[in-house]
């Protein structure tokens, strides 16, 4: 799905530091919401911020199924830690939106459309799995046959500041999704931290015309040689540490097992809690409420983040089609894995690994197709 | 372009929505009709509030139909396609938006978005023989269809209507029935789950008429419409029949919030029964189908 | 003489004996015979000896259930080509519903006792019959679970 842009040197130069202040302030003095990794209850989330020196530094995290944890870092990095629980999506596509209102006037009633002003977000800390889940969520919203004008006017005004992964998590695997851990398109400007004993900069590459013009404002002095070959050394480090993968062929492998045992297997522990699909950057299922206030005389449409593990999710009248958990938890990942494909032609996984950590019960879907493949693939 | 040009061809989706309208936004649609056919169950005739020019749809669409402040459903569209001064729908009251809609007077307005979904496949058919197999409340999309054959009878060989209901008591449009019974180019058979002496007709599950023939099961179009269960009766009972899965077409129902293909919800593997259906050819599903709970 | 022989004409064209040999065929015409109904009449009444079977060649049947304080309730109707009473093959050999006539009924009738003792010495003409029979009984049983199911129901009144 992407192409590896080969990085032309020229295009890149490197930022001291104390820069990010400037970048966020430049931002900020366009008219955009800076929004960007913040420590806040013992996790890295992405809020909204107004200086650098809101960004976290010097943690690092650890994460495996079930389990996330922030450590301090031996280094005073700003990026040493990878995904937390938040996902862009919560501002390119809010948890909770009014689609329009109506007020009743007599038998009838009259329509309006929201009429918001679009936000003008600038994500700073954008991993490279993280564009590729946005990339996957344009497609979803601008599906062929409709689009959602809200999600397309959000997503046209946003600054992109991509960073590039120093390291892996634990339950990272984009390397297998082809996903990262360089970010190689879709940015507006990418940073690698370059961090040792002697340095502390970060190289920038600049990935749109937007970027540039940026780019241009900033004190910055050209990259050489070494510079580019210490991102490349980081990168290729944090590609080889990947510690999971996901198998190859695993969208027709959950097509030819659907009756699995490894499902039912897989039930007994699945609590239905709805974490993965709250936490996953490219989940897109919502609820959508029809209220009115206390008068009966405004209505309002809501559209609210769902989740297909809810047990109502697949009512009609009289019952729901996913009675059981098992065929919930099929359903999730075979959509993810699979049929994501025919639908949106890629993958709806990009390997950010954030459902494996935030799994109360450490289900990790790499293991999960990996269990099908081996077993034979009997169903 | 007009909201609903269609381009009637098999299994369609709809044509593209305007660009930059929101697809969430409902029009107000005026009620210029509603009826009561039996006793949970009315037709609603829509025209729209503001009185602008109607939209086609084809024969099996859908559209989403909105109660002010209680919410909004997905019915099959139940009336003639090439009438274009209403659009049509017969409602079976189940839940709190059916049931609200059913105690609305004439002149009300309801929130309307669509038509949306793939059509049953009425042009395709032509120059074969037709069976249409309609049980309950899932006769109603199927109502499209008889209108459009009737209206064009020339183009197709012999054509069987045969509609099951619950009881006598519950037959819907029972006049059109037997005029379209007293057709001599039309085969229609009615029967009921069950009855009591005073009845007549026929008893007995309707998958039970298939296997009276009257149609050439090598060149027939078949397009089966109710619960699931009986679709999958009725499949059966026409592949006994000889009538092979690329001839079947099935309307498949899953919970839609809206229409559109962005809320998940109508899934089912890789389809999304609100645009890749309802209407769906039964070779291409016939796998899945067969899965239960999924 | 030519009666028999038109009776054997008849059972062999009835969908129910479709592709009979003809020493079967010579051997069951022998119990049949022509019966006509006409319309309300009762051909067969639950609880009664189920002595006969019918084969309908025209006319619609009710196959009823009666309930106290209610009307009868039909459960089934038959029509021409269909095989009506299967109870004469199932010990005590005794009616289980009513059969009542909807139009003027002509039928075959074959004499159930007539044939059971054929088939208890013939057992290559009871395997035939009830060949025949079984399919269309295992059809009866799960139509009738399609009618028990109430597909068309709502939701709420199956729980």
């Amino acid at each position: 799905m992407t192409i590896e842009k080969p990085s032309s040197q020229a295009a890149m130069a490197v930022l001291g530091p104390a820069t990010l202040k400037d970048l966020i302030a430049t931002l900020s003095g366009q008219g955009y919401q800076v929004i960007g990794p913040q420590h806040s209850d013992g996790a890295i989330v992405y809020e909204p911020m107004e200086a650098a020196d809101e960004l976290p530094v010097g943690w690092s995290d650890q994460q495996d199924g079930g389990t996330y944890r922030l450590l301090k870092s031996n280094r005073d990095a700003l990026f040493d830690y990878v995904v937390g629980p938040h996902s862009w999506k919560r501002y390119l596509f809010p948890p909770a939106q009014r689609l329009w209102r109506a007020q009743r006037r007599g038998r009838s009633f009259t329509l309006e459309e929201q009429a918001t002003d679009t936000p003008r977000y600038a994500f700073i800390g954008v991993r490279s799995c993280e564009i590729h889940a946005i990339q996957i969520q344009d497609k979803v919203f601008n599906n062929g046959d409709f689009a959602d004008p809200g999600y397309l006017a959000r997503r046209a005004a946003t600054f992109i500041v991509a960073v590039n992964c120093a390291r892996p998590s634990g339950t990272c695997f984009c390397t297998s999704m082809g996903t990262g851990p360089k970010a190689t398109q879709g940015f507006d400007l990418a940073l690698t931290e370059l961090i040792d004993g002697k340095r502390h900069d970060f190289l920038v590459e600049a990935g749109s015309e937007k970027g540039a013009a940026l780019l241009a404002k900033l004190p910055h002095r050209p990259a050489t040689t070494d510079d580019v070959g210490a991102a490349e050394a980081i990168l290729a480090d944090a590609a080889k540490a990947m510690g999971r993968e996901m198998v190859a062929g695993v969208s027709p492998l959950l097509k030819d097992n659907l009756e699995h045992r490894r499902w039912d297997e897989v039930a007994k522990r699945c609590l239905n809690c709805t974490n993965c699909t709250m936490v996953c950057p490219t989940c897109f299922c919502t609820a959508v409420e029809d209220v009115t206030d206390l008068t009966g005389q405004t209505a309002e449409r809501r559209r609210k983040w769902d989740s297909c593990f809810s047990i109502d999710f697949s009512y009609i009248h009289g019952g729901s089609i996913r009675r059981e958990g098992r065929s919930r938890y099929r359903h999730w990942m075979n959509h993810k894995l699979s049929t994501w494909y025919d639908q949106f032609g890629s993958s709806g996984c990009v390997g950010c690994g954030r459902c494996i950590t935030w799994c109360p019960v450490g289900i990790d879907i790499t293991e999960e197709a990996r269990a099908i493949r081996d077993s034979g693939g009997e169903k | 372009m007009s909201t609903a040009e269609l381009i009637f061809s098999e299994p369609s989706t709809t044509v593209a929505h305007p660009p930059g309208k929101e697809p969430m936004l409902p029009t107000p649609f005026r009620i210029s009709r509603i009826q009561r056919e039996i006793s949970d169950t009315f037709t609603v005739d829509l025209i729209p509030a503001s009185g602008g020019r109607l939209g086609r749809f084809a024969p099996g669409q859908f559209n989403m139909l909105y109660v002010f402040g209680v919410g909004e459903v997905p019915i099959s569209i139940s009336g003639d396609s090439g009438d274009g001064s209403c659009v049509t729908h017969t409602i079976r009251a189940v839940g709190s938006v059916t049931e609200v809609m059913m105690s609305l007077k004439r002149g009300d307005i309801v929130g309307l978005r669509g038509p949306f979904g793939s059509g049953w496949p009425v042009q395709q058919a032509q120059g074969s023989d037709i069976v249409l197999i309609g049980g309950g409340i899932g006769f109603s999309p199927l109502r499209p269809v008889i209108y459009y054959l009737v209206a064009h009878r020339e183009k197709y060989g012999n054509i069987c209507i045969y509609y099951g209901a619950r009881t006598p008591e519950d037959i819907l449009y029972r006049r059109e029935l037997e005029k379209w019974r007293s057709q001599f180019d039309l085969n229609v058979e009615v029967t009921v789950d069950r009855a009591t002496g005073k009845w007549a007709g026929r008893v007995g599950v309707v998958t039970r008429l298939i296997p009276r023939g009257g149609f050439d099961p090598f060149h027939t179009i078949a397009m089966v419409c109710g619960p699931e269960l009986m679709m999958r009766y009725a499949v059966q009972a026409l592949n006994e029949q000889e009538v092979t899965n690329e001839r079947i077409y099935i309307s498949m129902e899953r919970n839609m919030r809206c229409g559109v293909g962005f809320c998940g919800h109508c899934q089912y593997s890789s389809y999304f029964v609100c645009k890749d259906g309802p209407v769906f050819r039964f070779d291409r599903i016939k796998d899945i189908f067969e899965i239960r709970e999924l | 003489m030519g009666e028999i022989e038109n009776l054997e004409r008849v059972l062999r064209e009835h969908p129910f004996f479709k592709g009979i040999d003809q020493k079967a065929c010579a051997t069951i015409v022998g119990c049949a015979a022509n019966e006509r109904f006409d319309a309300g009449e009762y051909i067969f009444r639950e609880g009664g000896a189920a002595d006969k079977f019918y084969l309908l060649r025209h006319g619609n049947v009710a196959l009823e259930v009666h309930v106290p304080g209610h009307d009868p309730i039909i459960v089934e109707t038959l029509q021409e080509g269909d095989v009506l009473g299967w109870s004469w093959m199932v010990p005590p050999y005794r009616w289980r519903a009513d059969a009542r006539a909807l139009y003027l009924v002509r039928a075959i009738s074959l004499d159930a006792k007539c044939l059971r003792e054929k088939y208890e010495s013939d057992h290559t003409l009871g395997l035939e019959l009830f060949k025949r029979f079984v399919p269309i009984i295992a059809r009866r049983v799960e139509a009738g679970r399609l009618q028990l199911i109430d597909m068309y129901g709502k939701s709420r009144d199956k729980k």
